[in-house]
């Protein structure tokens, strides 16, 4: 079972060892802003508190951009991220439809339709073919929700 | 002797307690909700249990990456409603368990379950949001809880196979203590959700309804589920019906659903409820 696959599930960045060793000081950064004093003082120079830790710059861009897949990308883990979007006054439903690209309403529609549905979506195969066949124009939308 | 009556499962979204919070629960959206735990806060007057061993996650909130407890038991006298970032949820002060607590930590290390004591925790929603569906808004909560706290966070996760083994050590560590007390356990989060990356808003119903029916029809069978199918199925962050398995485990074997709910969405998630009792 410890080394069944993950890499193959599409869309979706596993926290394992190698995430949480690269993202140590990006989530620390964001437990931070767990203090209202830090929320204040982040929100008033975000490049200096960002200065204050020991991430890398790439770590740094995309927390500057609100760059959440990228902010997973590098290490990130959503759990610690929320913080980022709670000080921005910001929802999970926002972070994740901002993650699929989706507007909030296309998103929350798609959520009260039923969700996403898991056909299409559960190996990267069969999820980037999908999307291929969107870019040639052949089908409207890539996303197959449960409606 | 003290006796575990009863498992109760529930979804713990963050959206749901501010939902309750900002007196939401009659809106259209989050109606269909809260009314399906209406039984469950009638059967829980009726119950009326004295201790509530609450399995949860800790969603970065009481542990950071600086230390990551797999499985973390709540010793103290009382916990607070943690400030996860917009200030604490206005949910009175969790009570404890400390005699029965630590009888049980004492007990499950002894069976070979070696479980991380915490003195000091604040608790997030994760514990606070199933409190609230389940007794709705009291002075104080009419039971104690006893936090027990699974990593679902940093990959990988216990299996539900050691969760479920860890249920019946728990089980067995209750039935021992001496008191004459009613214990029900409560095992929280799910059901299939995703909250990262494009693939978020992933439900799947049939994986949902399948694992709710698997706790009477198939419990061991449950415990097959490994954790890629969980996150392949379920989303990444559906893992966390692992702790559903903990619940499930310290339940008899005979033991029967009394009611069962089923709702999508809650924000980004398929809420997913159930009360199993065990034969009286």
């Amino acid at each position: 079972m410890a080394d069944e696959r993950y890499d193959d599930i599409p869309g979706t960045t596993v926290f394992d060892a190698k995430q949480s060793r690269l993202g140590y000081h990006l989530n620390q950064f964001c437990m931070s802003l767990m203090k209202a004093e830090n929320r204040k003082r982040f929100l008033a120079n975000e490049r200096a508190y960002l200065d204050e830790w020991p991430m890398t710059e790439a770590q740094k861009q995309a927390v500057m951009a609100r760059d959440y897949n990228a902010m997973l990308a590098e290490g990130g883990n959503i759990y610690f991220l929320a913080k980022i979007f709670a000080t921005d006054g910001k929802s999970f439903q926002y972070a994740a439809a901002l993650m699929t690209g989706m507007s909030q309403e296309e998103y929350a529609a798609m959520m009260i339709r039923g969700g996403r549905s898991p056909e299409g979506a559960r190996y990267k195969a069969e999820w980037e073919a999908a999307r291929a066949a969107v870019d040639q124009g052949a089908v409207p939308k890539p996303e197959s929700d449960n409606g | 002797m003290a006796k575990i009556t009863a498992g109760v499962a529930s979804s713990h979204v963050p959206a749901i307690g501010a939902a309750w919070d900002l007196k939401k629960t009659q809106d259209a959206y989050w109606k269909p909700v809260f009314d399906g735990f209406e039984f469950t806060k009638r059967w829980e007057a009726e119950q009326k249990p004295d201790v509530v061993f609450l399995v949860y996650n800790d969603h970065a909130t009481a542990f950071s990456l600086d230390f990551i407890p797999t499985f973390a038991i709540g010793v103290a006298e009382r916990f607070q409603p943690a400030d996860e970032g917009w200030g604490a949820r206005p949910v009175p002060v969790v009570e404890g368990a400390p005699d029965l607590a630590w009888h049980i930590t004492q007990s499950v290390i002894q069976s070979d379950f070696d479980l991380t004591i915490v003195n000091k925790m604040d608790v997030d929603h994760g514990l606070t949001v199933p409190l609230t569906l389940m007794f709705g808004q009291p002075e104080a909560w009419p039971c104690k809880v006893i936090p027990f706290a699974v990593n679902v966070v940093q990959y990988p996760p216990p299996s539900g196979a050691r969760c479920y083994a860890l249920g019946k050590a728990i089980r067995k560590a209750v039935e021992s203590f001496p008191e004459d007390l009613n214990v029900q356990i409560w095992g929280t989060g799910g059901m299939s959700h995703q909250i990262q990356g494009p693939r978020s808003g992933l439900i799947n119903r049939d994986f949902d309804t399948a694992f709710l029916d698997g706790l009477t029809k198939d419990p061991e069978g449950l415990t097959r589920i490994g954790h890629v199918e969980y996150m392949r199925e379920a989303g990444s962050e559906g893992i966390e019906m692992v702790m559903w398995l903990i619940m499930r485990g310290a339940l008899d074997d005979a033991a029967k659903e009394v009611y069962r709910f089923y709702h999508v969405p809650a924000s980004n998630t398929a809420v997913g409820h159930i009360i199993l009792e065990n034969p009286k």
